[in-house]
């Protein structure tokens, strides 16, 4: 069954990239949809039925070189079955509601095909993204991890004729790299020190991997925390983490489903689900996962300030999804990999709604993004509205407070910021709380200056980008969607649209996806985070050890922000080499299982050492202000949106104005992208220029043509004048060397 | 008897174009046919040479030995190792002579070469005679100075000399070196010298202590030739020369199977004949390897020529090549190997996709071009996928090399591992960058309007190497299968001779249970 869902999508990338000819693009279209939809349904069959083993199941040898052995192979536990049903579940959607949001697009010629590779690639990346989930040993997951980067720069620059949309492709590819370079260095560090890239192999080395230390580069470091940091420079790629994020946004040049699967649902969560998988390794690393909250928490704050005050209706949710991806790794980083889990997985249903419901008013805003030329679109679009309301709350975080009621993100960032002040670290929880605050203003700011208020875009007269192929008349265009209720031409370019609801197929995903966004937080609420007991038999980890820790846990009786077994790094350091001395150096083949704290039980999907537990424990038992203060933030941030956007529409210019510098920081982005290509793009052409004018030009050609070839001129007019002569004089004499030689061999008779 | 046919059969077909007459149109058309299928024929006798091939035996299989002129001996085989080389020699050169179809200039002369060098590249990788393996080997360099220097561009003739005298100036020390050898072994039997002791006993060149004595001298006499065929850097800079003087399929052949023949050399004769040499030079060939990584890459960021490009991309390339092959473990060696079959279809694609527009356009300026996807789909998608695998995207063959080079590297020295590892940022800067200014963005110049997309001839020729690019991304063990067992046979002497040096073997140190 798991075959099956790995390569259906593959299938239909196959079919629609290469088939859709013989086919037809509409049945090509439908086949792809089709098989995700199989593969959704099959998912959820997986998900539902798993037992607590882990299953693997080898499909073909891969790399294979002396001890470094990989396999292309399926690993199948809670975590890759969570991953299943969210990367399916979307991506059927996603596929589906492509066939509305496709049919037409003024940036093709009449008649272009497009859309069969339109879905090709979205199959592709679909495929990509479950090797990645299914991997069994490192490698893999690296093949799905760039395979899913070149599904998003395909998908990035899918409309190939805008210069825009080319540069943010190779922007989104090479950022990422930079995060697979170290990614890379890991996977060769792990195979160095374990002699093996197989997960299970890794795992059962983190023990001898805490006491290991290992000369890399300029330095020695501990084993274990040194990979934990490359493996989280990786993660910090593909996740668009502070200072490799400035790709994401860029990201929005893709059509918007594009951006609703790949960088909201899924593959930007793939820095987490790296994380979640390698918890056995991230136990032992706390340095590495101390530094893991402080990014997190810095991304959180960071995009939740830009999103304050973009006017690009994708940008906002580009950086709200930034926003949330660093919740879940303050999650992870705190060692509560069941909390990132669950942002993760709700985070994916009402994110990708969001953008749905996004492409739903861009499609019937013809095109149009900019929110100053939205207002008053609630009458228009309905449906949607409604969708983007129910999203609205499910990422503002609106719930009971100190219930378990709520919308999805009510209780799976509350999870995460009760999770930050348990790990005892004051800056990740005021940092996460106020970027709440920050969530729920630009959420709703979103929201009002979209569907409330007056037209603006009866009276602005917004500009179309002046495409280089605009089609004369693109209604002729057989329509891929029967349904559609009002069937619009682009001929019509230069008046008004009245905004029209769109197509059921567009509809149906955001209703499906509105039930996530609803319940998904309260039915797995216990499950992912909230009671300690299923939650060790959901994710099969070992039994006895949670029981025991719960058990020593019950006689606390305040619950202490900072567990005292060592979570702060500094103490999990002295413990650590406390333990390393305790235990004799090559004692056991288990190192450090009884001796070092920090070793993790392994077994299950995730693992857990007692710190993490200890922060779990405390977590839970965080006492009411911090339950409820999230829940505050969001009101503070509600209302504010709506004092501003709704009651005082003239306040935020006059703000703007009057802190303009601020202003200007946060509009562009605190200048990230300016710093970089000042201090990274420039700098490495112009060394590039240098070395080849410089050191191609002058120094090597210059020396060796000026010093050994100064005879070229001279063999050149030899040439000239007999060209082919010269090489059988060249012949000619490489004979007679030859013949010297073999002369002297025979006179000498050798050395025998 | 068999290897001997594949070597020269490509000789009997340049030997039945001689007996060809006259230029016209009927002719020209008999020349290409009768190269075109001398090719595949020769490609479908190799193919029994794999057939025949126990990827099992690590040692010489196939072996042929009689008596020569002036009691030399003529002796072939292959192994393992330069199994493949010929199999990547025979595939390609098919494809070459279809890709130099619409040649109109001395066109007979043009096959004759071509046929003459595959030959002599087939030879270096049989021949298991140091003199046989001379000959060939300098010989090689006749057809190729010769394809450059009449059938080139404009500035043929530099590019053929430059060409021609590094290389040939490099093989002078490799000559010397034989003869040492000669005169040290009493043989020139390729296997009987891989066994051969060298002596390691230190002495003096002006008052410098040579750690490793006379295997250093030799291996640096080697590495003289080899380095610059690869090509190293410093010694690259003949290479973008000739590749853009060079006519397409010149480009072909040099960039996939010529260029090979450096690493190959290593394989064979540097590291298993001096494994002390090899270990005293080994942290600077690897240092050198990195600064080729990162000095190719960040030049080919520059250029406007795409062949350029693509030359110094190569010169990056090689350098995962030699950094393998000196980190001298199972990983380093079976990933150079990978790397350059892997190469010899990527790169060669590279430069034939150069090729297809240069004969639409006559131009290889990359801002004559953008937007060929509007007007070119197929050669957009073939295209796309080389870049990719240039970029070294897991799936491709590009990859796998890449990843076990540094994968074996990284046990030997971390920070080259560091530094070469920056290739895989750098090579998609310049590779996308390209591909974005040739083939994405809209059409803007005009004089594209018109142009075409790949013929069924264009189609035909990338449909094979497409084929090989991802069929050996997703299944390696075709190849690891067969130079697993050659390079662990070769190894083995390797490390039992540098340990018995005592020359510790650089190994990034781990100290167990030293917590800080």
């Amino acid at each position: 069954m798991s075959t099956i869902i790995l390569f259906a999508p593959l299938v239909g990338a196959l079919v629609c990239g290469f088939g859709w000819r013989l086919i037809g693009e509409a049945a090509a279209c439908w086949l792809a949809t089709a098989l995700l939809g199989l593969a959704a349904v099959l998912s959820w069959a997986v998900f539902l039925g798993l037992g607590p083993e882990t299953q693997h199941v080898e499909l073909l040898r891969w790399i294979q070189s002396g001890t470094l052995d990989s396999a292309w192979s399926i690993r199948l536990d809670r975590l890759t079955a969570i991953m299943l049903i969210v990367i399916n579940t979307v991506s059927a959607l996603v596929h589906l509601y492509s066939v509305g949001y496709m049919a037409h697009d003024e940036n093709f010629h009449h008649g272009e095909s497009y859309r069969p590779r339109f879905f090709a690639y979205l199959s592709l990346f679909t495929f990509a993204m479950l090797m990645l989930v299914t991997g069994d040993n490192l490698l893999q997951i690296f093949f799905g991890w760039e395979g899913v980067g070149l599904a998003s720069y395909l998908l990035i620059g899918f409309y190939f004729r805008k210069p825009s949309a080319n540069a943010a492709q190779i922007k989104a590819f090479v950022v990422n790299r930079v995060g697979d370079f170290a990614f890379l260095l890991g996977i060769f560090a792990l195979y160095f020190l374990t002699d093996s890239i197989r997960l299970d192999d890794i795992f059962a080395a983190v023990g001898e991997l805490a006491t290991t230390q290992i000369t890399f580069a300029w330095s020695t470091f501990n084993a274990a925390e040194l990979v934990a940091f490359l493996l989280f420079f990786g993660a910090m790629g593909k996740s668009a983490q502070l200072f490799l994020h400035t790709w994401l946004p860029d990201a929005m040049e893709g059509p918007t489903p594009v951006s609703a699967l790949i960088h909201a649902a899924t593959m930007v969560t793939a820095g987490v689900f790296l994380l979640c998988r390698m918890s056995p390794l991230y136990e032992v690393a706390p340095y590495a996962k101390n530094f893991i909250l402080y990014v997190g928490a810095a991304t959180a704050f960071f995009a939740a300030t830009v999103g304050l005050v973009q006017n690009d209706i994708k940008r906002v949710i580009a950086y709200s999804t930034c926003s949330q991806l660093g919740y879940m790794f303050v999650a992870a980083g705190a060692g509560i990999y069941g909390a990132a889990m669950f942002h993760l997985f709700t985070h994916a249903f009402f994110k990708a709604m969001l953008f749905l419901g996004a492409g739903s008013v861009i499609h019937a805003t013809h095109h149009e993004q900019d929110m100053r030329n939205y207002g008053g679109l609630r009458k228009h679009i309905p449906y949607t509205f409604w969708a983007m309301v129910i999203g609205t709350l499910a990422i503002t975080g609106v719930g009971i407070p100190l219930t378990y009621i709520g919308f999805a993100g009510f209780l799976s960032k509350d999870a995460i910021i009760e999770t930050a002040w348990a790990s005892g670290n004051g800056f990740a929880f005021w940092a996460l709380v106020i970027a709440a605050c920050f969530t729920a203003f630009y959420s709703w700011r979103l929201i009002f200056l979209t569907f409330f208020g007056a037209p603006r875009w009866g009276q602005a007269e917004h500009a179309h980008d002046p495409h280089a192929f605009v089609p004369a008349d693109a209604t002729g265009s057989a329509p891929l969607v029967g349904t559609e209720a009002t069937p619009h031409g682009h001929d019509d370019h230069g008046h008004h649209h009245v905004p029209h609801e769109s197509p059921a197929v567009m509809l149906i995903p955001l209703g499906v996806l509105a039930l996530g966004a609803v319940f998904a937080g309260m039915i797995w609420h216990n499950q992912f985070f909230g009671d300690h007991a299923r939650m060790v038999s959901f994710f099969g980890m070992p039994e006895h050890h949670a029981e025991e820790s719960s058990e020593a846990r019950a006689g606390d009786g305040e619950p202490e922000p900072i567990a005292e077994a060592g979570a702060t790094p500094a103490e999990a350091a002295d413990e650590h080499g406390a333990a390393s001395e305790a235990a004799p150096e090559e004692a056991t083949a288990v190192p450090g299982e009884e001796a070092n704290p920090l070793v993790p039980e392994l077994g299950g999907a995730i693992a857990m050492n007692e710190a993490s537990n200890e922060v779990l424990e405390a977590a839970h038992a965080s006492p009411a202000w911090v339950k409820v203060s999230p829940f505050l933030a969001m009101l503070i941030g509600t209302a504010l949106a709506y004092l501003f956007y709704i009651r005082r529409p003239d306040l935020p210019g006059r703000i703007a104005a009057t802190n303009r510098p601020l202003y200007e920081f946060l509009l562009n982005k605190w200048y990230f992208d300016e710093i970089y290509d000042f201090v990274f793009v420039r700098p490495a052409v112009a060394i590039g220029r240098f070395l080849w004018r410089r050191g191609d030009g002058t120094v090597i050609d210059g020396t060796i043509n000026g010093v050994a070839m100064g005879i070229v001129p001279t063999l050149t007019r030899a040439v000239n004048r007999a060209q082919s002569g010269y090489v059988f004089h060249y012949a000619f004499a490489m004979v007679i060397g030859i013949a010297l030689i073999l002369t002297w061999f025979t006179i000498t008779g050798g050395a025998e | 008897m068999l290897l001997s046919l594949v070597t020269f059969l490509p000789t009997l077909g340049a030997l039945a174009l001689l007996l060809l007459r006259g230029d016209d149109a009927a002719s020209r058309r008999n020349a290409k046919w009768i190269a075109f299928a001398t090719t595949v024929i020769t490609f479908v006798a190799s193919l029994f040479i794999l057939g025949r091939f126990d990827a099992a035996n690590p040692g010489f299989q196939l072996v042929e030995d009689r008596e020569w002129l002036l009691g030399l001996r003529y002796k072939l085989g292959v192994d393992g190792i330069s199994v493949l080389f010929v199999l990547l020699t025979t595939f390609l050169m098919p494809l070459v002579i279809a890709s130099a179809w619409d040649v109109e200039h001395r066109l007979k002369e043009y096959m004759i070469a071509f046929l003459l060098l595959e030959t002599l590249m087939i030879g270096v990788f049989v021949a298991l005679d140091l003199v046989l393996f001379y000959l060939f080997f300098e010989g090689s360099l006749i057809p190729m100075f010769l394809i450059i220097g009449i059938w080139g561009g404009s500035n043929r003739i530099y590019a053929a000399f430059k060409f021609f005298l590094y290389t040939f100036l490099g093989s002078l020390f490799m000559l010397v070196a034989m003869v040492v050898m000669f005169a040290q072994a009493g043989t020139t039997d390729i296997p009987t010298l891989m066994a051969f002791d060298f002596s390691t006993a230190p002495f003096n060149i002006l008052n410098i202590q040579v750690v490793g004595g006379l295997q250093t001298m030799l291996f640096i006499a080697f590495f003289a030739s080899f380095a610059v065929k690869m090509p190293m850097w410093p010694v690259h800079t003949w290479l973008p020369d000739a590749h853009v003087q060079a006519p397409t399929a010149g480009s072909v052949v040099l960039a996939a199977i010529l260029l090979k023949m450096g690493g190959y050399g290593f394989l064979r004769f540097s590291l298993p004949m001096f494994p002390v040499g090899s270990e005293v030079m080994a942290p600077l060939v690897l240092w050198l390897s990195a600064i080729a990584v990162v000095y190719g890459s960040l030049v080919a960021l520059v250029q406007t020529d795409m062949k350029k490009l693509v030359a110094y991309s190569s010169v990056a390339h090689m350098g995962f090549v030699t950094m393998g092959i000196f980190a001298a473990n199972q990983q380093g060696v079976d990933g150079a190997v990978f790397q350059m079959l892997s190469h010899g279809f990527i790169s060669g694609a590279l430069f034939l996709i150069v090729g297809v527009i240069y004969d639409r356009m006559h131009t290889r300026e990359i801002a004559a071009y953008g937007g060929l996807m509007n007007r070119m789909p197929a050669y957009a998608a073939v295209f796309l996928l080389f870049t990719m695998g240039n970029v070294g995207l897991p799936g491709t063959s590009g990859f796998v090399g890449e990843f076990l080079t540094m994968a074996g590297t990284f046990q030997v020295n971390t920070w080259v591992v560091a530094v070469a590892c920056t290739g895989v940022i750098l090579s998609a800067s310049y590779a996308l960058w390209l591909y974005r200014r040739v083939a994405l963005g809209p059409l803007v110049n005009t004089a594209l309007r018109g142009i075409t997309d790949m013929t069924g001839r264009e189609k035909a020729i990338f449909a094979p190497l497409v084929v090989m690019t991802i069929l050996l991304g997703v299944y390696p063990s075709l190849v690891t299968d067969i130079v697993g067992p050659a390079a662990e046979a070769m190894l083995v002497p390797v490390h039992e001779a540098q340990a018995a040096f005592g020359v510790e073997p650089q190994v990034a140190q781990v100290e167990e249970g030293a917590a800080e």
